[in-house]
């Protein structure tokens, strides 16, 4: 898993059925002292998260658990809010 | 997920018996602000996307979550046509 910051969220009104109804958002990973790293992706939402908050993220078929035992077609999703206030180090 | 764009098709009359009739488009990474980004991929489509498209693309195991593709030989969907991006900044 990795931290991430939600930097805004993307609209597809045709997608994959198992998609209907869940959020899409932009997620921009951070290293351990907070600083943007590497490209934005786009992540499911599991838990309610919104743009600006501090997150983290699981990658791969692991990221579809959350919706389990229905099949999720995605490879990112948000798992955690991390509460504000907490400094990463 | 990634975001993309469609930038051309593949055809293939030799491939395994489990990738008949289904359409592999060559996309292009892209920034949620609209720039190509290096790398390609061949992604399976599941949602009737078409050239110049920006679209959602899952890769790895994950990729075989979308819809008629369970138990296929691939590792990169397109599962959705994205109408809109909105990032901040």
């Amino acid at each position: 898993m990795f931290l991430a910051r939600i930097t805004g969220s993307v609209v597809a009104t045709i997608k994959d059925d198992a998609l209907h109804g869940k959020k899409l958002l932009l997620v921009r990973p951070l290293d351990h002292s907070g600083q943007a790293i590497g490209r934005t992706l786009v992540a499911l939402d599991a838990v309610g998260a919104g743009v600006g908050e501090t997150v983290y993220c699981c990658r791969g078929k692991e990221a579809s658990f959350p919706w389990l035992p229905d099949p999720m077609p995605t490879d990112a999703a948000i798992v955690g809010i991390v509460d504000p206030g907490v400094d990463p180090q | 997920m990634q975001l993309a764009r469609v930038i051309g098709t593949v055809v293939a009359t030799r491939k395994d018996a489990r990738l008949e009739g289904y359409k592999l488009l060559i996309v292009r990474l892209q920034s949620p602000e609209g720039k190509d980004e290096a790398g390609y991929l061949v992604a399976v489509d599941t949602v009737g996307a078409g050239a110049g498209e920006r679209v959602l693309v899952v890769q790895g195991s994950s990729a075989r979550m979308a819809r008629d593709s369970q138990d296929k030989p691939i590792d990169a969907a397109i599962v959705g046509i994205v109408d809109t991006v909105q990032a901040l900044r």
